[in-house]
């Protein structure tokens, strides 16, 4: 009578939390946070013809978009050690984002106007991503454009890089920039959702 | 800074394991506030704390905290609640509802129901437990013991699932 082994016991003091509670507390948790400021790094993944993206939120603005093909589980970790690690998924600081982003893909919407955090880059990357959005709608750009718009002509390589490292594609249309003959270029979604891209914005 | 998870992954990770220690502590529904304001206190300590604590110790040392100042308040008065506490779905919390065991669970000496809950429910070892509840570590383990017994003696626990009604 006195083996302290699990038994019927302690199953019932152990057992499972149904899905909806953790939700529901998990809601709560999110609101709590917000009130209290606590809430550096709020996140959502949605869905899009690009397959699900990843989208993430400082109080400041949209910080981070990012395809399935960068493992969100890595941006997210990498959002920890650059930003903060309070970090929720919350979808609602992202509703008017990812509603914007509904629209475009449907082609309702040829510009973003949600704020935008570009602290993840700095220096002259940041800068070039600063200007990325003057190049409107289906418009294109060759990588030597954009270094002459930002005013440093020969910078053609480190324009290539800012787009390289864009914190936000699609929001930040660096899929407008493309190599002096026309071709592609490089993306961090990858050629195929960039050429997608590029279609949609020309149809 | 160095590979501290997102805030989100310590949640998914420990937060069912919180909420029944917090359940063991206090009875269902004191315990949903009781983790919401570990987790917030939590939320706020987590840039500081230590990348190689235990996070879920960290957790249970909140929740010990946190299920304290409930009792202290619950004894100074009734609480205000904002509504009647929630019905126990029963799904997926086979025996949660049982009110036999908890009222059990609820008649222990504080020291065995928390041994009980931190050695039974999280898992914890009882060099934990001790720097959590104070005192020797053998004491820790006198409590959780005599908290089995005790539950056991007074419990039909080879029969979690009775005919109960709410």
């Amino acid at each position: 009578m006195s083996d302290i082994r699990p038994d019927g016991t302690t199953d019932i003091l152990s057992a499972p939390v149904d899905a909806e509670t953790m939700n529901r507390l998990h809601r709560r948790l999110v609101h709590q946070a917000e009130q209290e400021r606590l809430l550096d790094v709020a996140y959502t993944v949605v869905d899009s013809p690009l397959g699900r993206l990843l989208l993430a939120a400082t109080p400041r603005g949209l910080v981070r978009v990012a395809y399935a093909s960068e493992e969100h589980d890595q941006v997210l970790d990498t959002l920890a050690q650059k930003l903060s690690p309070r970090i929720l998924r919350a979808p609602q600081r992202l509703d008017v984002v990812a509603r914007e982003l509904e629209e475009y893909f449907a082609k309702h919407r040829q510009v973003f106007d949600v704020p935008l955090d570009l602290s993840l880059s700095h220096g002259f990357r940041q800068l070039v991503q600063q200007h990325l959005p003057e190049i409107g709608y289906g418009q294109t750009r060759s990588y030597r454009q954009v270094a002459e718009l930002v005013g440093n002509p020969n910078a053609v390589r480190a324009v290539g890089t800012a787009c390289a490292t864009n914190p936000l594609p699609v929001v930040i249309p660096c899929h407008r920039v493309l190599r002096a003959d026309g071709s592609l270029g490089g993306y961090i979604g990858g050629a195929a959702a960039k050429a997608t891209l590029l279609n949609l914005e020309a149809a | 800074m160095g590979m501290k998870p997102p805030f989100e992954k310590v949640v998914a990770d420990h937060g069912g394991t919180v909420l029944r220690v917090c359940r063991v502590l206090l009875g269902s529904h004191d315990a949903d506030d009781a983790w919401s304001e570990t987790f917030v206190s939590a939320l706020r300590a987590y840039p500081e704390l230590p990348e190689t604590a235990n996070v879920e110790a960290w957790l249970v040392t909140i929740a010990h905290r946190k299920a304290i100042d409930v009792l202290r308040a619950a004894t100074r008065g009734p609480l205000p609640t904002e509504q009647l506490s929630e019905a126990p779905t029963g799904l997926g919390v086979p025996g949660a509802g049982d009110p036999d065991l908890w009222q059990f669970v609820r008649r222990l000496p504080d020291r065995q129901r928390q041994a009980v809950a931190y050695h039974y429910v999280a898992g914890l070892p009882y060099a934990e437990i001790a720097e959590i509840i104070g005192g020797t570590v053998d004491a820790a383990r006198r409590a959780a013991a005599d908290g089995i017994k005790n539950l056991r003696n007074n419990y039909p626990g080879a029969n979690p699932r009775g005919d109960h009604h709410e």
